[in-house]
């Protein structure tokens, strides 16, 4: 990461320092936390069904895998999965960044962008906003769990509801939605290109579409339950 | 096109006796002795001089051949193939241009195709019928022992390239495509789109880049060459290095090497406008020259007559259109020179004159290049030229598809040829499928270089010259597609077999940084440097330049006379003589000065266009791409005297006399023998 | 037509630089954006200014010398290289901004003009098959399917101007390198070296200082040869191959 121009060869390079082994592991786990958010929006869409079933399905993470794995087991994999993901992801993004930012020392004056999506642009800042997010998020509601409005934490459902009622919290939770539709809409189509999978321009167009496809699907299923709660539909 | 089928007649029509000769050039040259080839076999017949030249020149080594290293300057086709190859042999080697990468040497421009031998038509080529056109092309005026050569090698060109990854076009067998190219009867030109000399160069330069990893070869870009370095310890001159100036830091450096290859392309800049890249120089030729080096037939320079015209005073540089749009499109202009402004669609088919068709009804449009050229000025000095006003004249002709697109449809036209016409609408802004393309003759490139032996060595020993800087195989005019193959047979196949024959006495001596002759060059490399910077006149580089071009154009360019000849020599001297008084250069000479770069370029085509202008009134015969309005058949059409020209004009520095002028050059005549051909006169009526 | 220019000086490499604003009458719309420079720079050379320094040299296309960033689009508004690019795809009034490309690996050396020798390392580093001259078999010998072949033409038109470093906002090579890998790798003479090419380059071009790629996709759009972002996922997926190939 100099911001001279070198003048000798690299000797012996190997393909796991390069900078596309780094993408490489962006996309993985990229894709991993891809399939969590599918899994995730599907069970969230549960509160439709009432207080029980949500709760059920609550209980559910918990019990899965039993009794190959203890209580919460694979609860925990998943969660251990997800720890390492998110810290090679942000690792990964943090050095690329870094890599980017020394790249170009000296901005243009003027510089148009005539090919690229917003998404793609903003890929670090929205990431950056999903990180807060997420932590927040797991604060609100898995360790130590807050009630915005102040009552009871012990029951997931009632937890939900509580704090979607709460205008400005559903508002947090629709700009991160947003943030997380455009991150996947750049990021899924972004992974298959770095995992090779479009070299053709039709395998590309299929890639953005299903990016698309995507990122409105998981971010407007997951915006559901807010916007449904706030507007009084879903309640305790 | 320079090529015809075999309507040829045997021997001169009608010429002057050899005694009725007069020399037009009297005075302006002396004559010195005779010099003949010395290193070609030629008590061999023709077919067996390589093998036996490759067979006697001495070797040297593996661990001797590290100890000797040579400066490749230039990075072309010829250049770069000669670096890489000398490189894998074990040489040290050090090249030079003045881009800032080998991979933009101006071989990437070439567009057409490169010519071998293969017979994979099995249309009955082989090598001798690709030396017999190369020659016949060439009016006769080339060295049959380099000729036959080239064709000899040519075969091996197309396996190296290919072997490189050179994404040559492909039939959907999966081998290769091969079209006919410049009107000869066999379909023998390899290429790549319209992108050939592109695909050739990053082959070359990819196998330069691949030796300078190995570290066998250490590149200078940025570097311009400006003098050479010339030893002479007793022994007799040996030409051991160069002085370049860093294009960015200006700093002047000198290079020591046990041969120095020049390989810096041709001078068709000397015109101004050319096809040529704006760094086209001749600078590196001309020091050698002015160092001893003979120049060979200077005023051999190829016009082509498909350019998109000129447009403005404002125009740097003219861009060809391939040739091959001849195939299918008319050339005319209006009968009444009052037409010459109206709408061309609106002029009716009797009021066009299809001239090239009228003239010469058995080729048409498909007359040699030179031909074509001429005619076309022809037609807009008689005022009947089209497009712009520039100067007082249109200079252009109508190149005309509509009945093409008509016989054959659109699609097949864009097919064909839809990449050009892309590019012509580019430039012009016009639709060459709705309104006629309009066309006109420019400088394209120059057989004249530095004289060589059957070596590729220059007189002065330890100085090699290839590809289009020297002067040996393409004789008065060109082939098409036969340029990228003469600069990779050179690099890849000639050069090293023969070099090593002059270096098997090497290495030399250690030449110190204050041996007089490397003061003496950094000196006057210093001093021109220093002058531009301090004349402070009011004139701008550029606007010399022009003023030379114009003049080279209008009395050196596609027809020459004695009288214009000498009126140019004149202008040019006069010229020359303010351009050194009143040239403006601003900046200075320790950073990045592009206005000083061309200074000195321009100051060497000063004396490179006397020098062209000296040996075309010397030159008393039409050949090749050179008419002379002296030497022409009753009904206009070219004519060479064999008896009295049938050898290479090889020029020695007259030396400098005075505040910059120029000393009376010296004449050596090579004849010029052929044992495996006979020479004939063209005619295409 | 008349325009105003807003160009970047710089003395040299280690100089600050800064826009300079130019005024220019009498454009032809026929003439090429460098034909504009040079009537700019007769202008203030009669002025006693020095001239702009900017790159060109082939002026038609090819030879990937010229540059320049022009209103924040590298060689320009139209799919071409500067050189080509005419002033009739300007207005009258207009003011144009004119910058060198921008990537630390391409350092300015004076105005308008770039070092981009860093190609030259990338291309060492592996841009090449190896094979020493006399040593190749008859062209015949192996046959390459006319696709394959195509492929690999329209990759190696890359002309290695830079465009795609200076359009990215990362500042990648990854285009300029995908090209080359695609080229070469589309070929039987090129599997040889297939994985150590790609690790090679792609070494090389990070020890250079170039930015990762993020997909974003301008530079294929600056591109004046139209290399197409597929070089990039060839490329991925190459490195990936040699990835597991252990190198
Ligand atoms: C538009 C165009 C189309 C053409 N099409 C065809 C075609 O289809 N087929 C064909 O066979 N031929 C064609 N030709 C001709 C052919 O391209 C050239 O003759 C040939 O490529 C010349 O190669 P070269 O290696 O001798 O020189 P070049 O490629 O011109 O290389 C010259 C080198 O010398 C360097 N140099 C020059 N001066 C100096 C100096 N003073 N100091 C340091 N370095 C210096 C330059 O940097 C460059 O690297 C075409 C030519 C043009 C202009
Ligand atoms: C649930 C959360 C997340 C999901 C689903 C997700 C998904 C993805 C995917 C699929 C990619 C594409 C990888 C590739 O280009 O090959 C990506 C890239 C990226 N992500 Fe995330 N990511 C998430 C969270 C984050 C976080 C928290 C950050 C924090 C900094 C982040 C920053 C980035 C960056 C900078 C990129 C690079 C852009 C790119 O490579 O195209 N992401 N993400
Ligand atoms: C509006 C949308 C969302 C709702 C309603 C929601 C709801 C919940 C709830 C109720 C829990 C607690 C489950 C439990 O512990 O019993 C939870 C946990 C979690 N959520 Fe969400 N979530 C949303 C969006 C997201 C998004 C976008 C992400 C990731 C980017 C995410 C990541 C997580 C994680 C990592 C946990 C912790 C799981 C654990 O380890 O226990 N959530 N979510
Ligand atoms: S990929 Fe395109 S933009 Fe990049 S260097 Fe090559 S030609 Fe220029
Ligand atoms: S713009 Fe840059 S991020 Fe990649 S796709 Fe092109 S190199
Ligand atoms: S000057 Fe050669 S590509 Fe523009």
């Amino acid at each position: 990461m100099t911001s001279v121009a070198t003048t000798d060869l690299v000797r012996g390079g190997r393909s796991t320092r390069t900078t596309i082994a780094l993408k490489l592991t962006m996309a993985v786990s990229g894709l991993v936390f891809v399939l969590w958010v599918l899994a995730h929006m599907y069970g969230n869409l549960k509160a439709f069904a009432g207080h029980d079933a949500f709760d059920e399905y609550a209980g559910h993470l918990r019990t899965m895998g039993q009794p190959i794995f203890p209580h919460a087991g694979a609860l925990w994999i998943i969660r251990a999965i997800l720890v390492v993901a998110i810290v090679a992801h942000v690792t990964s993004a943090v050095i690329l960044w870094r890599r980017a930012e020394g790249a170009r020392t000296t901005r243009y004056q003027v510089k148009k962008n005539k090919h690229s999506s917003l998404s793609s642009r903003t890929m670090r800042w929205g990431g950056l906003a999903l990180l807060l997010f997420i932590a927040w998020h797991l604060i609100n509601f898995s360790a130590p769990r807050v009630n915005v409005t102040g009552g009871s934490t012990a029951d997931p459902y009632d937890l939900v509801v509580d704090s979607f009622s709460t205008w400005w919290l559903t508002l947090v939770y629709l700009v991160a939605m947003l943030a997380l539709g455009m991150h996947i809409r750049h990021g899924f189509w972004s992974a298959c290109q770095t995992l090779g999978w479009t070299s053709t321009t039709r395998a590309r167009h299929r890639a953005k579409s299903a990016g698309i496809f995507l990122a409105v699907l998981i971010a407007g299923g997951f915006s559901l339950v807010p916007i449904f709660v706030l507007a009084g539909v879903i309640t305790k | 096109m320079t090529d015809m089928p075999d309507t040829t007649t045997t021997g001169n029509p009608s010429h002057d006796a050899p005694g009725d000769v007069v020399d037009d050039a009297a005075g302006y040259y002396r004559e010195g002795d005779p010099i003949a080839d010395t290193k070609s076999p030629d008590d061999q017949p023709v077919e067996r001089r390589w093998s036996e030249r490759k067979f006697s020149a001495r070797m040297a080594n593996p661990a001797k051949r590290r100890t000797l290293s040579v400066i490749v300057v230039g990075t072309g086709l010829a250049g770069a193939s000669a670096a890489a190859t000398l490189g894998e042999a074990g040489y040290q080697v050090k090249t030079f241009c003045y881009q800032d990468s080998p991979r933009r040497a101006h071989s990437i421009a070439a567009q057409g195709g490169i010519n071998a031998a293969k017979n994979y038509k099995g249309d009955g080529d082989s090598v001798y019928r690709l030396f017999y056109d190369t020659v016949k092309g060439g009016d006769y005026r080339s060295r049959e022992s380099n000729s036959y050569r080239l064709a000899e090698v040519s075969v091996n060109i197309i396996d190296q390239a290919v072997a490189q990854g050179v994404p040559f076009a492909r039939e959907y067998g999966g081998l290769l495509d091969n079209r006919s190219f410049g009107g000869v009867q066999v379909s023998r030109t390899f290429y790549a789109r319209g992108q050939t000399g592109q695909q050739l160069l990053i082959g070359a330069y990819q196998a330069l880049e691949r030796q300078v990893a190995a570290g066998t070869v250490e590149t200078f870009t940025r570097h311009e060459m400006l003098e050479l370095v010339v030893v002479d310890d007793g022994s007799g001159p040996r030409t051991r290095g160069i002085i370049t100036r860093d294009l960015v830091t200006g700093a002047i450096d000198t290079h020591i090497a046990d041969a120095v290859v020049l390989a810096t392309g041709g001078y068709g800049n000397v015109y101004y406008l050319s096809t040529n890249a704006m760094g086209s120089n001749v600078t590196a030729s001309w020091r050698a020259h002015r160092k001893g080096a003979f120049f060979g037939n200077p005023c051999y320079t190829q016009i082509h007559p498909t350019c998109i015209p000129v447009s403005g005073t404002h125009q740097s540089k003219l861009t060809l259109m391939s040739e091959s749009l001849r195939n299918d499109g008319r050339i005319w202009v209006p009968k009444d020179p009052a037409d010459v402004t109206r709408d061309p669609r609106d002029i009716a088919e009797e009021d066009r004159d299809y001239y090239l068709e009228r003239i010469y009804p058995s080729f048409g449009n498909l007359v040699p290049r030179d031909i074509a050229s001429r005619q076309a000025k022809n037609m807009c000095d008689e005022g009947r030229g089209v497009g712009p006003e520039v100067e007082g004249v249109r200079r252009g002709v109508y190149l005309d598809f509509a009945d093409a697109i008509a016989r054959l449809g659109r699609p097949a036209i864009e097919a064909k040829y839809g990449n050009l016409f892309d590019m012509y609408t580019r430039i012009t802004a016009e639709d060459p499928y709705q309104t006629p393309m309009r066309v006109y003759p420019a400088i394209h490139y120059t057989m004249g270089g530095l004289w060589v032996d059957y070596d590729l060595q220059s007189n002065l020993p330890g100085l090699f010259v290839a590809g289009e800087a020297n002067f040996s195989d393409q004789g008065a005019n060109r082939l098409g597609a036969s340029a990228l193959m003469q600069g990779l047979a050179d690099g890849y196949f000639v050069l090293p077999n023969t070099i090593r024959d002059y270096l098997a006495d090497g290495p030399f001596d250690t030449v110190p940084d204050d041996h007089p002759a490397v003061v003496e060059a950094r000196a006057s490399v210093q001093e021109r440097i220093d002058h531009f910077l301090t004349v402070n006149g009011t004139r701008s580089v550029d606007s010399y330049h022009r003023e030379l071009g114009n003049i080279m154009w209008e009395y050196c360019g596609m027809e020459r006379s004695a009288e214009g000849l000498r009126k140019a020599i004149d202008l040019i001297r006069s010229l020359r003589d303010d351009f050194w008084r009143n040239v403006k250069v601003l900046g200075d000479s320790e950073s990045l000065n592009q206005s000083l770069e061309k200074a000195g370029r321009v100051a060497d085509f000063f004396e490179l266009g006397e020098l062209m202008c000296i040996d075309a009134l010397h030159r008393r015969e039409s050949c090749g791409g050179h008419f002379r309005a002296e030497s022409q058949t009753e009904d206009g059409e070219a004519l060479r005297h064999d008896d009295t020209f049938a050898f290479v004009s090889a020029w020695e520095f007259g030396g400098e006399s005075g505040a910059r002028e120029l000393g009376t050059p010296v004449l050596h005549k090579e004849d010029l023998v052929y044992t495996a051909i006979e020479m004939k006169q063209r005619s295409y009526k | 037509m008349t325009l105003t220019l807003k160009i970047w000086r710089q003395a040299d490499a280690a100089a600050e630089g800064r826009l300079h604003t130019y005024q220019l009458d009498e454009v032809s719309p026929d003439m090429s954006f460098l034909e504009m420079l040079d009537v700019l720079n007769e202008q203030l050379n009669a002025a006693g200014e020095e001239p702009v320094a900017f790159d060109s040299d082939c002026r038609e296309g090819i030879c990937g010398m010229c540059s320049l960033m022009i209103n924040g689009e590298a060689h320009g508004p139209e799919v071409t290289t500067t050189c080509q690019l005419h002033m009739r795809s300007f207005a009258d009034g207009d003011t144009i901004t004119i910058e060198p490309w921008r990537a630390a690996p391409f350092p300015v050396l004076k105005d308008l003009v770039v070092d981009r020798s860093a190609f030259d390392r990338i291309i060492q580093s592996g841009g090449y098959i190896s094979v020493n001259t006399g040593a190749a078999p008859d062209a015949h010998a192996i046959p390459v399917p006319k696709q394959n072949a195509d492929r690999a033409f329209d990759m190696a038109t890359c002309i290695g101007c830079g465009a795609c470093v200076a359009a990215c906002p990362n500042g990648s090579a990854s285009l300029f390198v995908g090209a080359k890998v695609t080229h070469l790798g589309e070929l039987p003479q090129g599997q040889a070296e297939r994985d150590h090419r790609v690790v090679n380059m792609v070494a090389q071009h990070d020890h250079e200082g170039f930015g990762g790629c993020t997909n974003i996709g301008e530079c294929a759009a600056a591109c004046p040869k139209e290399i197409p972002l597929d070089v990039i996922s060839q490329l991925n997926r190459d490195l990936r191959a040699a990835m597991r190939h252990g190198h």
